[in-house]
């Protein structure tokens, strides 16, 4: 991740009010050939977003002219169900986005979401409505996120708050590294590696040249 | 030990425990292909680590890799696609990854190699940047998909930082009808669980149609549980999965296969099982199952009609999707038009699933109006499938017999369909456009697919029979 940290900011929000949006609508497979991380926000919701031409769709939340800089998505329930893709949420936060507010979300986006500094909030029905009529009826209206306080403020409304989970709002809040957290771990993976059975004694080695090999078989023509 | 199977698989892969943070979580095997892992080796390079149990991880090509032969007998990648396969190739020279490369005897989709050679066992976890990892779940195995980065996670520290999932407990009794197969059960499974329905939650697929179901059924079962939102799904290891494993090119041989044997049976249910949840649902009565809508769990019963928005909740969905796929609400789907029919992906490209198919096309012809791609798991799937005269059945029906690879279930190479083209597909994902922009997918097994194909149009496997 970044290693920026998050703590508060404020912004318009932009309403894609549908259940169970996959990561294949986030991104579509085809533009998954890249091998960086980098770049992808003009793919996001590619299908949804330009007609067959490649121009914007007036009728798409996204193209909104209030949607101009929001850094908010408010999705319906199950927001990025699907595929383990990482890159939906890089094209989010490519796009500008750094917050995503759903009624739930798939567990693999979410994860990969929070690993890139792109924060989900959980919100129940009722304050789901509530953000919803608000910038239905003010498309302008600003949400404020306040990740130290766990909060979300609608306009001027009173500030309500959410759950996150206390590792990611840690990591996001300090600019903790998780893979550094991992590589600290060292003394117990080690020692766990030595006491699991499982883990030592499964593969048959006599049979498995190729794996122990280590090699790369270069060919490209099929033997007949 | 005790507890659920995930419970026990859990715990002796906790390599420091869950409190403010999530647990650390060893990793036994890891598998890795050409589209989630470029950045992740990446990743590595620029902190200079290295891949910590490359003994513990191995990559194929699969995703975007070509299922078609140039005249030369080579396999042509695309321009797009070429910079992952020669990354991944790059990568494992670097890190030492054993890679089992386009052309290579062993190479094939990841979730149907790493069973076939016997790297997949009961009690493991194993991880893949791919969401259908949940298909190792049928060994016993604690198997499920994960993100870029946390693949960087898994090559730099074999471990992973994970909370503890709830379980849930998908029980399915009765019996299965004549032409209802795996991936009937597993599409009614998402049906009553619902696409979001399992977040949250690894499921263990208990009951009596599971304990009949051959170690292919199981792999199809376990591969959809992400399409019920699941983080896994999992089967405890038994007879049928002890005698499928034995002889496999990495299964234990000799005294390490018989102390394999002993612990692999030590995961048998046990009675102190609590889950956090259980689903029931009888599949005695029920019929071949066929998707209508933009995601899995959007099914009916082959000879059923299609639903009709009633102002509920769900209302905005179903006509979100009606009117993707085109059809009207309340109609019958059989007898609808069919232009390409799909037979693949790593939940129905095994041997069996061919077998299945092919009992559909011998003595008959694919329908003029309709394109048939029959896409093997694997090369060692391909290879049996032609000794056993099934790649010829295909061929005389009028199917196009390709190379293994993920194909047209993710649309990544050049196996696409075209907008507004129906996809009778034996694949896991009916995403709007996932099998090419614009193209409708319906999501039924190896049987009813074949059935469509010759016939032409939605058909009922049951009448071919």
């Amino acid at each position: 991740m970044s290693g920026e940290a998050f703590c508060t900011f404020r912004s318009r929000a932009v309403l894609l009010l549908r259940d169970d949006v996959d990561t294949d609508q986030i991104i579509p497979a085809r533009f998954l050939t890249t091998t960086e991380r980098t770049g992808l926000g003009r793919y996001a919701f590619a299908d949804w977003r330009l007609d067959a031409a490649g121009a914007p769709r007036v009728d798409f939340p996204l193209n909104a002219p209030d949607a101009v800089g929001a850094r908010v998505l408010v999705a319906g329930r199950n927001f990025g169900c699907g595929s383990s893709r990482e890159h939906a949420p890089w094209a989010l936060i490519d796009w500008g986005f750094r917050a995503i507010i759903a009624e739930s979300f798939g567990d693999i986006f979410r994860n990969n979401a929070h690993k890139n500094g792109l924060l989900t909030i959980a919100v129940d029905s009722d304050a789901h409505a509530r953000l919803v009529g608000a910038v239905t009826s003010q498309p302008d209206t600003e949400v404020t996120v306040d990740l130290v306080e766990r909060s979300l403020q609608v306009a001027n409304a009173s500030p309500e708050q959410f759950e996150i989970d206390r590792f990611v709002r840690h990591c996001l809040t300090v600019g903790i590294d998780e893979l550094d957290y991992l590589l600290a771990a060292e003394r117990e993976i080690t020692s766990w590696e030595r006491g699991a059975p499982e883990f030592t004694a499964t593969f048959d080695e006599a049979s498995s040249g190729s794996w122990r090999g280590g090699g790369v078989r270069r060919s490209r023509r099929y033997r007949p | 030990m005790s507890g659920t199977l995930f419970d026990r698989i859990w715990n002796s892969h906790v390599v420091r425990a869950e409190g403010d943070a999530p647990a650390v979580l060893g990793v036994d095997l890891h598998l890795v292909h050409e589209v989630t892992s470029p950045q992740a080796f990446t990743e590595l390079r620029s902190r200079g680590l290295r891949v910590r149990r490359p003994d513990r991880t191995i990559a194929t090509m699969d995703h975007a890799t070509p299922t078609m032969r140039a005249a030369d007998g080579g396999l042509p990648v695309a321009a797009d696609a070429a910079a992952q396969t020669a990354t991944l190739e790059e990568n494992c020279l670097e890190f030492a990854v054993p890679l089992y490369a386009l052309g290579h005897e062993r190479q094939g989709i990841v979730h149907v190699i790493g069973p076939e050679l016997g790297l997949t066992q009961p009690g493991m976890t194993i991880v893949c940047g791919d969401s259908h990892t949940s298909t190792h779940g049928a060994f016993g195995a604690l198997a499920f998909g994960i993100g870029t980065s946390e693949v960087a996670h898994v090559l730099a520290t074999q471990c992973l930082l994970q909370r503890r999932a709830r379980t849930m407990e998908v029980r399915v009794d009765g019996t299965l009808g004549a032409g209802v197969t795996a991936k009937d059960v597993a599409l009614a499974i998402i049906a009553k669980v619902g696409v979001g329905g399992g977040a949250g939650h690894v499921i263990e697929y208990t009951g009596a149609v599971i304990r009949a179901l051959p170690m292919e059924g199981r792999m199809t079962v376990c591969n959809m549980s992400i399409e019920a939102g699941a983080r896994a799904g999992m089967i405890a290891p038994d007879d049928t999965t002890i005698s499928w494993l034995a002889g496999r090119p990495f299964s234990p041989s000799g005294a390490a296969w018989d102390a394999a044997v002993g612990r692999w049976r030590a995961f048998r249910r046990d009675d102190d099982e609590r889950f956090d949840r259980t689903v029931s649902l009888d599949m005695s009565g029920v019929a071949p199952m066929i998707t209508w809508g933009t995601n899995p769990g959007m099914s009916i019963p082959i000879d059923g009609t299609l639903p009709v928005p009633n102002g509920g909740p769900d209302a905005a969905g179903i006509n979100r999707a009606l009117s993707y796929m085109n059809f009207e609400p309340g109609s019958r789907l059989l007898g609808h038009r069919v232009d390409v029919v799909f037979i693949g992906s790593c939940t129905n490209s095994r041997i069996s699933d061919l077998r299945d198919a092919a009992a559909i096309f011998r003595g008959r012809t694919v329908a003029p109006n309709v394109r048939v791609l029959v896409v093997p798991g694997s090369q060692s799937v391909k290879r049996e499938a032609e000794r056993e005269g099934l790649a010829e059945v295909f061929r005389a029906a009028g199917a196009e017999w390709r190379e293994s690879g993920c194909s047209m279930c993710i649309a990544m190479n050049a196996d696409r369909a075209g907008p507004g083209e129906y996809v009778v597909s034996t694949s896991n994902r009916n995403f709007e456009g996932r099998q090419g922009k614009g193209a409708r997918t319906l999501l039924a097994s190896p049987v009813t697919a074949a059935a469509c194909a010759v016939r032409g149009e939605i058909a009922d496997p049951r009448s071919l029979a």
